[in-house]
C-alpha cells in the first residue's frame, strides 16, 4: 500500500496510480457480477461454508483493526494521557472509515442487502449474538461519525455545531468504549454456538474475551503502524504538535501493546488449560495453533517490551506489523482454517480470485478516502481558527488541563 | 452529555430488555418440547434406500426436478447433503461392522426442540411451531447465513444463484401443508413403502422406539438419537450400527444451542451498566489528580514567591539598617567634628 501524493502532476502513470486503478477496475467488475449473477457468480461459498473471506477479512479483521479509534480516544480522554491528543483524530478517522467499509462489504455478502436495517427497525432477533453485533456496529458507526465530523466542520469553517460536538467528547468516548467492548467480544461470541464445527484449540467459552482483548492490541498496533505510514506519505500535512507528540505516542502505545499482548497470551493459555486441550497441541492443528500463539502473540509481546526498553522505534514498527498480522491470522483461523475442520478436504472453502479482489477493492477505497480526508481536513494538524491553546504551551506544561471541552 | 450516555445505554441494553424474549423456551428448566408436538421416527434397520421419501418430499414441496431421477439409485454411491433444491437426502453406508448389508440413513432438518437456527437468527425468521416443525419466514430474512453457521446438523441451505431473492431452504416437516389440511403426514413419511418412517406425537414415538429396542435388543443399539442430542430434536433415529458410522455426529452433547450463547449475551447489559461507571471513575480520578497537581504547583509557586519576598525584605532591611547605622555614624562623626571644630574655634578665640 503505497500512498505517494508528492509526485509531480505531469504523469498519472505512477506505480501507485496504476495499482490502484487495476484494483478499482477489478472491484467494479466484481461488483457488477455480484449484483447480476448472485453470490454463486463470484464466490466459492457453499452450503457447508456459508461464510468466506468477506466475513473473515472484511468483517472480523476490519472491525478488529479499526479498534484504534476507541483505544486512542479512551487513552486520551478517559485515562488522561493528554499527550496522545494529536493521535486521536487520525485514529477516529481510520475507525470511522473502517466501520463504514465493513458495512459496505456486508452489502456484498448478505443475500438481500437492502434489508440490513431489518434487525434493528423491522424485527429484532434479540437471542442472536449477530443482533448484538449489528446493533453495536450501527450505533458505533453513528458515534464515530459524530466524533469525526468536527474535522469536517473545521474544514468548512462552521463553528457552532462543531463546538457543541466537541463538548460531548467525553460522553461520546465512553459510549464508544462500551459499544466496542460489546461488539468486539461479540464477534468472537458468534462462534460460541458452533462447538461441533470449530476446532477445540480455537473454540473456547472465552472466545468473546479473546476477541476483545486482542482487539485492544490490534488497535494500539494499528495506530503505530499507520503512524509510520502516514509519516512517510502525509508528512507535509502534520503540524509541530503532531510531530512533537508522535514519538511519545509510539512509545506509550508500544508499552501498552506489550502489556496487553502478555495478558492475551496468559488468558489463551488459561483457556487451553481450562478445556484441557493440551493433547491437541501434538497434532497438525496444534502446530498451527502454536505458530499463532508463540509466533504472533508471544513474540510480538517480547519484541515490543525489548523495543520499548531500548527505545528502538524500528523494532516497535516491526512488532506492530507482527501483531496486526497475528490478529488477522487469528480471525482467519477461527472463521476459516479451524472452522469445519472435520469436513473432508474437498468440502473445504478457499476464496475465489473475485472474493480476494473485492476485499482489496474495499481496502483501497478506504486508503483513498483516508488520503483525501487527511489531505483536505485538519486530521494531522490543528486548524488555526479552532485552536484552543498554543501548541508550544502544551509542551511546556504537559499536565495543563484543557480550558473547556476535551477535544478538537 | 449525561442524557446522551443514558439514551445510548437504553439503545444498547434496554432495547433487548424491552423487546427481548428469553433464549430458552422455558427458563431454567429443561424444555422438553411443546406438549403434543409431532415428530418422526426413522428406523435405519428398516430403510431400504429406495429414495421414494426424496421423491415424496420433492413433490409436496414443489422443488425443482432432481439432476438424476429418483429411481436412479446410483446417486447413492456418493455422500450427499441437503441443498437449495433438496430438503432431504438418503445416503448409503457400505461394509459396516455388525451389519449384513449396506445401511441407509435419511437426513433432513432434525427440528430441534430449541433450534440453533432460531436462536442465531438476528431477525427472528425461524419459528419452532407448537406442532413441532421449524419454519422460516422469507419476509424478513436478510440472507446473512448465520443460521447455516449455527446449525450443528448442517441443514439450512441457501440459494446462492438467486440475485435478488435468495432464500434459506430447509425441511419444514411439511408444517404449512399439514396445518392447511393438505397433508396428514409429511411427504417423505407418506411415500415410505417400508414404514422406516413413523409420524406421530414425539412422546409416543419415544415409547415406540423404546419398545422396539426392548423387543429386539439384538437388532438395535440402546440409544434413541435425538431424544437428548442438542437438547432434543423432533426427529428421532434408531439404528443397529453406531450412529457415527452412518454420518451422524455423536459428539454434539445435550446442551441446547441457545444455552451456548446465553452466557455471553447476559454479559452485554453488565458491560453497558458497569463500563460507564468504571470509565467515568477513571476519568474523575485523573481529573482530580490533574487538579491536585495544578493546585500543588500553584501553592509551590506561591510559597516560593513568599519566601523570596521575605528574603528580599530581610536583605533590604539589613541594607536599610546598615545604611541607617552608617548615616548615624556619619552624623555622629559630623557632629563630633563640628563640636571639635567649635571647641577649636572657641579655643582660638580665647587665645
Amino acid at each position: 500500500m503505497s500512498m505517494d501524493v508528492s509526485t509531480d502532476k505531469k504523469t498519472l502513470l505512477t506505480p501507485f496510480n496504476v495499482v490502484v486503478g487495476v484494483i478499482l477496475f477489478l472491484g467494479l467488475i466484481v461488483t457488477f457480477l455480484r449484483f447480476t449473477k448472485g453470490l454463486a457468480g463470484v464466490t466459492n461459498l457453499s452450503d457447508n461454508n456459508p461464510w468466506g473471506i468477506w466475513i473473515s477479512f472484511d468483517l472480523l479483521c476490519g472491525v478488529a483493526l479499526a479498534a484504534g479509534g476507541y483505544t486512542t480516544s479512551a487513552a486520551c480522554y478517559v485515562f488522561g494521557l493528554k499527550r496522545y491528543h494529536s493521535a486521536v483524530r487520525p485514529a477516529i478517522l481510520t475507525a470511522f472509515l473502517g466501520y463504514a467499509l465493513v458495512v459496505l462489504a456486508l452489502h456484498y455478502d448478505v443475500g438481500r442487502p437492502w434489508r440490513l436495517p431489518y434487525p434493528i427497525f423491522v424485527q429484532s432477533g434479540t437471542t442472536s449474538v449477530l443482533f448484538e453485533v449489528g446493533l453495536c456496529v450501527f450505533l458505533y458507526l453513528v458515534t464515530l461519525f459524530i466524533e469525526w465530523v468536527p474535522a469536517a466542520f473545521e474544514w468548512l469553517g462552521v463553528r457552532k455545531p462543531r463546538d457543541v460536538i466537541v463538548r460531548m467528547t467525553l460522553a461520546l468516548t465512553i459510549f464508544g468504549v462500551v459499544l466496542s467492548t460489546m461488539h468486539q467480544s461479540s464477534l468472537g461470541a458468534l462462534y460460541l454456538i458452533a462447538p461441533s464445527k470449530l476446532h477445540p484449540l480455537w473454540y473456547s467459552a472465552y472466545l468473546p474475551v479473546f476477541f476483545f482483548v486482542s482487539s485492544i492490541a490490534a488497535g494500539l498496533s494499528m495506530v503505530i503502524f499507520e503512524g509510520t505510514l502516514s509519516h512517510r506519505y502525509l508528512h507535509h500535512k502534520m503540524d509541530a504538535t503532531y510531530q512533537g507528540e508522535h514519538d511519545g505516542v509510539v512509545l506509550g502505545f508500544a508499552k501498552g501493546a506489550a502489556v496487553v499482548l502478555v495478558g492475551y497470551f496468559a488468558i489463551k493459555v488459561v483457556g487451553l488449560a481450562l478445556d484441557n486441550n493440551w493433547k491437541y497441541l501434538f497434532t497438525g492443528y496444534g502446530a498451527w495453533y502454536l505458530v499463532e500463539l508463540l509466533g504472533f502473540v508471544l513474540l510480538p509481546a517480547i519484541l515490543y517490551a525489548v523495543a520499548v526498553r531500548e527505545e528502538n522505534r524500528c523494532l516497535i514498527k516491526w512488532a506492530a506489523i507482527l501483531t496486526v498480522l497475528g490478529i488477522v491470522l487469528n480471525r482467519f483461523n477461527v472463521s476459516l482454517v479451524a472452522f469445519n475442520w472435520q469436513l473432508p478436504a474437498a468440502d473445504r472453502y478457499f476464496p475465489s480470485w473475485m472474493e480476494i479482489a473485492l476485499s482489496l477493492f474495499i481496502v483501497t477505497v478506504g486508503i483513498l478516502i483516508f488520503r483525501f480526508v487527511s489531505t483536505y481536513m485538519p486530521i494531522f494538524y490543528e486548524d488555526e481558527r479552532f485552536k484552543e491553546h498554543a501548541p508550544l504551551d502544551l509542551h511546556e506544561h504537559p499536565v495543563k488541563p484543557h480550558p473547556q471541552g476535551f477535544g478538537h | 452529555m449525561q442524557r446522551r450516555t443514558f439514551l445510548g445505554l437504553l439503545g444498547a441494553g434496554g432495547l433487548s430488555a424491552v423487546l427481548g424474549k428469553t433464549a430458552r423456551a422455558a427458563g431454567t428448566k429443561h424444555f422438553e418440547g411443546f406438549p403434543g408436538s409431532s415428530g418422526v421416527l426413522f428406523d435405519a434397520t428398516r430403510c431400504i434406500g429406495c429414495r421414494r421419501c426424496e421423491a415424496g418430499c420433492n413433490q409436496v414441496n414443489n422443488l425443482p426436478p432432481p439432476p438424476q431421477p429418483f429411481d436412479d439409485l446410483s446417486v447413492l454411491d456418493k455422500k450427499r447433503r441437503t441443498n437449495a433444491g433438496t430438503y432431504t437426502v438418503v445416503n448409503r453406508y457400505d461394509h459396516l461392522a455388525g451389519a449384513p448389508g449396506p445401511v441407509f440413513r435419511k437426513n433432513q432438518c432434525q427440528h430441534c426442540l430449541e433450534p440453533a437456527c432460531a436462536s442465531a437468527c438476528f431477525v427472528n425468521a425461524f419459528t419452532k411451531t407448537p406442532q413441532g416443525g421449524v419454519i422460516w419466514d422469507g419476509s424478513v430474512c436478510v440472507g446473512c447465513r448465520y443460521c447455516m453457521i449455527a446449525c450443528p446438523f448442517d441443514i439450512p441451505t441457501f440459494e446462492y444463484d438467486q440475485v435478488l431473492t435468495p432464500r434459506i431452504m430447509k425441511c419444514t416437516m411439511c408444517n404449512p401443508q399439514i396445518t392447511q389440511g393438505l397433508l396428514k403426514v409429511p411427504g417423505c413419511v407418506g411415500a415410505c413403502p417400508v414404514e422406516a418412517l413413523v409420524y406421530g406425537k414425539r412422546t409416543d414415538l419415544i415409547n415406540i422406539a423404546r419398545a422396539r429396542v426392548r423387543d429386539f435388543p439384538n437388532r438395535y443399539l440402546n440409544h434413541i438419537y435425538g431424544e437428548h442430542e442438542m437438547g432434543g430434536t423432533s426427529w428421532l433415529y434408531l439404528s443397529g450400527v453406531p450412529f457415527k458410522d452412518i454420518g451422524m455426529r455423536e459428539d454434539l452433547g445435550v446442551t441446547p444451542a441457545p444455552e451456548l450463547t446465553s452466557g455471553a449475551l447476559a454479559a452485554v447489559p453488565l458491560v453497558a451498566g458497569l463500563w460507564p461507571v468504571l470509565l467515568l471513575g477513571i476519568y474523575a480520578v485523573n481529573k482530580r489528580k490533574d487538579q491536585v497537581a495544578d493546585e500543588e504547583r500553584k501553592e509551590a509557586v506561591a510559597s516560593t514567591l513568599a519566601r523570596a519576598k521575605a528574603e528580599a525584605k530581610e536583605a533590604l532591611d539589613k541594607v536599610l539598617a546598615k545604611a541607617d547605622a552608617d548615616t548615624k555614624k556619619a552624623i555622629e562623626k559630623e557632629v563630633k567634628k563640628a563640636l571639635e571644630e567649635a571647641a577649636k574655634a572657641a579655643a582660638e578665640e580665647g587665645e
